[in-house]
């Protein structure tokens, strides 16, 4: 007989261990989702998650896809380690682009060293001044930070929207709802010729430093970790709750805006409708699997980048539907929550004839 | 200037039309969260009950079928909500928001092939006695079944929370789940009851998106609406009927953007567009300023997993 039996401490293994887990049950969840659509499950799973990255170009967009859905990553992980649930990263990240993709397009008949630092610093302020909407009404209007920060993703592409329709259009650009091009000094610079791959992967790098010195090396990383567990011994050891939701969202807006500008400055090179394949929310994804840990984030964002590359390559090799990345990114969530009764709970064998 | 008083009824009935998919999504949901758990998947079960309605009308033929069967697909789809939340003890928030991306992804690979195919027409009723009466006929007939459902429900549900057993018991799952627990009552068996039937209703507003309102099947066509539902019911401080005026308020927003761009009012239409989602967050803010009176409406342990030891 099996019985389960609650853990008298989480266990650290499985905690490491069960991403790995989820990914495994998402692989064959998405077989049988690719057999019950008449492909052949392996054929189908190879050109999901081994062709796309089979050749250097490949590797290439895998770095290009991961690059935002780090960042921004990175930054939810300060918010949701501290119980913040900052649901509207797409929304900083638009807003950034937009605001980046403003101050480049001042330039853009003129060259420089100085205009790409101002451009980046312009996104990262962009993302910043967006995520603080949700943050002041939660901690002044005690305003529920969820739906705030998500209705403010739909008025952030709507903003962008009538902005590259109407006073931002390209003038000689036949009605096309899109921007001029940047100049060079506000591109990202390539770091190999012929691949798409740009600089803006030291951002996330450098994020990811960051963040792990400030989560295991300084006192506000305690402070985050204590309020994330409980709330109430945060307010009883007399922590400033209020001013660190503010930064916590501060934070992972910078981040979404950086993720935006890389977007902008990087492979498009000029503002149009779609900045953004949702990276913003896909990122939250990412943070859980990573389990809100910088170095896990890496590996996250790298296996959920590989379902962008892999929801493209299927469609064009196998004429599977694109939103099948979307499914087996929601999937992997399901799955990575699932697994985490093994945290909690073991299963204990009993011999039953004693 | 003379106004038609038949134009200002079918413009209130409009209004209430594009009101009846927030009016079921809230309620259901409403009903989940008394229970106590924060389902944020609306959107998910909404696009699933959207695809499903449509997918079944074409394939069948019928219009029973489809939206019954959209109702099980929504009730279907939350049942993976309900065992991760209440079997598996996961976190309320992260299981909604995989529900939701799981739901619009999903929707979108099976709707594939219904892209571009007109819906069919949706029986009214009382539809002879709509040059009856000025102003009241458009508002009070011609109107789906779904329709009434809809403006019907909140009353319902209101009677059933105030004044039913079950009601109660709803209730004080949601307010003490210890307590009720300790009465006797199986508080998980109570919060999957709610979950499945938050995501029946999800399911049905869906439908009447895809086959009544549109119709036809476009991708994401829920646009948000679940989020919009989501609010509602926070706005409502919890209580039924307020969500049939929160509602009338967004569908009269939505309504007065096509009204306003017919008028020729020179206000980019994105604006227009943007204008439900602001609103929601203005009036999110002006309801949940006063702390204590939130406080004292939401249920308890709204969001919190409750597992019993043994």
């Amino acid at each position: 007989m099996i019985k389960i039996v609650k853990r008298d401490q989480p266990s650290k293994a499985i905690f490491f261990f069960t991403p790995v887990l989820a990914i495994f049950l998402t692989l064959i969840a998405g077989g049988i989702i690719f057999y019950i659509l008449g492909f052949k499950p392996f054929e189908a799973l190879k050109f999901f998650f081994i062709v796309p990255i089979a050749d250097k170009y490949g590797f290439s967009e895998l770095l290009l896809k991961a690059t935002p859905l780090c960042l921004i990553a990175i930054g939810l992980s300060f918010c949701f380690k501290s119980n913040n649930w900052n649901i509207g990263a797409e929304g900083q990240l638009t807003f950034g682009a937009i605001v980046s993709g403003g101050v480049a397009l001042l330039f853009y008949d003129q060259e420089g060293f100085y205009i790409l630092p101002i451009v980046i610093l312009a996104g990262a302020i962009g993302g910043m001044i967006y995520a603080s909407i949700p943050a002041i009404l939660k901690t002044y209007f005690n305003t529920n930070e969820i739906l705030v920060s998500l209705m403010l993703v739909y008025v952030s592409k709507l903003i962008l929207d009538y902005l590259v329709v109407g006073p931002w259009s390209n003038p000689e650009g036949f009605n096309f709802p899109e921007t001029r091009q940047f100049s060079d000094s506000a591109r990202l610079p390539l770091l190999f010729e012929g691949l798409r791959i740009h600089a803006g992967i030291f951002l996330a790098l450098a994020a990811v430093v960051i963040s792990w010195f400030v989560f295991y090396k300084t006192y506000l990383g305690f402070q985050m970790k204590v309020s994330g567990f409980s709330l109430k011994t945060a307010k009883y050891a007399g922590y400033k709750g209020k001013k660190m939701i503010i930064l916590v969202f501060l934070i992972s807006g910078a981040c979404a805006g950086l993720a935006g500008v890389g977007e902008i400055t990087g492979p498009i090179g000029q503002l149009h409708r779609e900045v953004s394949p949702d990276y913003g929310f896909t990122a939250i994804i990412v943070a859980f699997l990573g389990r809100l840990h910088p170095v896990g984030i890496i590996f996250a964002s790298l296996v959920v980048a590989i379902t962008y590359l892999g929801a493209e390559t299927a469609q064009i090799f196998l004429q599977i539907p694109k939103y099948t990345g979307q499914v087996f990114q929601g999937m992997i969530l399901f799955f990575l929550l699932a697994s985490d009764y093994l945290l909690f709970f073991k299963f204990k064998f009993i011999d039953s004839k004693k | 200037m003379i106004i038609d008083v038949n134009f200002v009824g079918l413009i209130i009935a409009s209004i209430m039309a594009s009101a009846v998919p927030l009016i079921l999504a809230s309620c259901g949901e409403l009903i989940t969260e008394r229970s106590g758990v924060l389902n944020l998947g609306v959107e998910g079960m909404m696009i699933i009950g959207a695809i499903s309605g449509f997918a079944l009308m074409t394939v069948t033929g019928s219009l029973i079928i489809a939206v019954f069967g959209a109702m099980l697909a929504g009730v279907l789809i939350s049942t993976i909500f309900a065992f991760l939340t209440q079997t598996l003890i996961t976190n309320h928030v992260a299981t909604g928001l995989a529900l939701t991306i799981f739901g619009i992804g999903i929707s979108a690979m099976i709707g594939k092939n219904f892209v571009g195919i007109p819906g069919k027409e949706f029986p009214v009723l009382f539809e002879g006695l709509k040059d009856t009466i000025p102003l009241l006929s458009p508002i009070l007939f011609g109107h789906s079944i779904v329709f009434y459902f809809a403006f019907a429900l909140p009353f319902i549900t209101s009677y059933f929370l105030k004044k039913t057993k079950i009601g109660l018991i709803v209730r004080a799952v949601g307010d003490s789940p210890e307590s009720a627990s300790n009465q006797g009552i199986n508080v998980r068996f109570v919060r999957y009851a709610s979950i499945l039937y938050g995501g029946a209703m999800c399911g049905l507003a869906g439908a009447y998106l895809s086959m009544i309102y549109t119709p036809q099947w476009i991708e994401n066509m829920t646009g948000g609406r679940g989020w919009i539902a989501l609010a509602l019911v926070v706005f409502s401080t919890w209580n039924p009927i307020k969500i049939l005026i929160g509602a009338m308020i967004f569908g009269g927003l939505t309504i007065i953007q096509f009204h306003m761009q017919a008028i020729g009012v020179r206000i980019p239409v994105q604006f227009l567009t943007a204008l439900p989602y602001i609103v929601t967050i203005i009036v999110l803010v002006v309801i949940s300023r006063d702390s204590r009176k939130i406080r004292l409406s939401t249920p308890s342990s709204l969001g919190k997993s409750f597992h019993k030891d043994n």
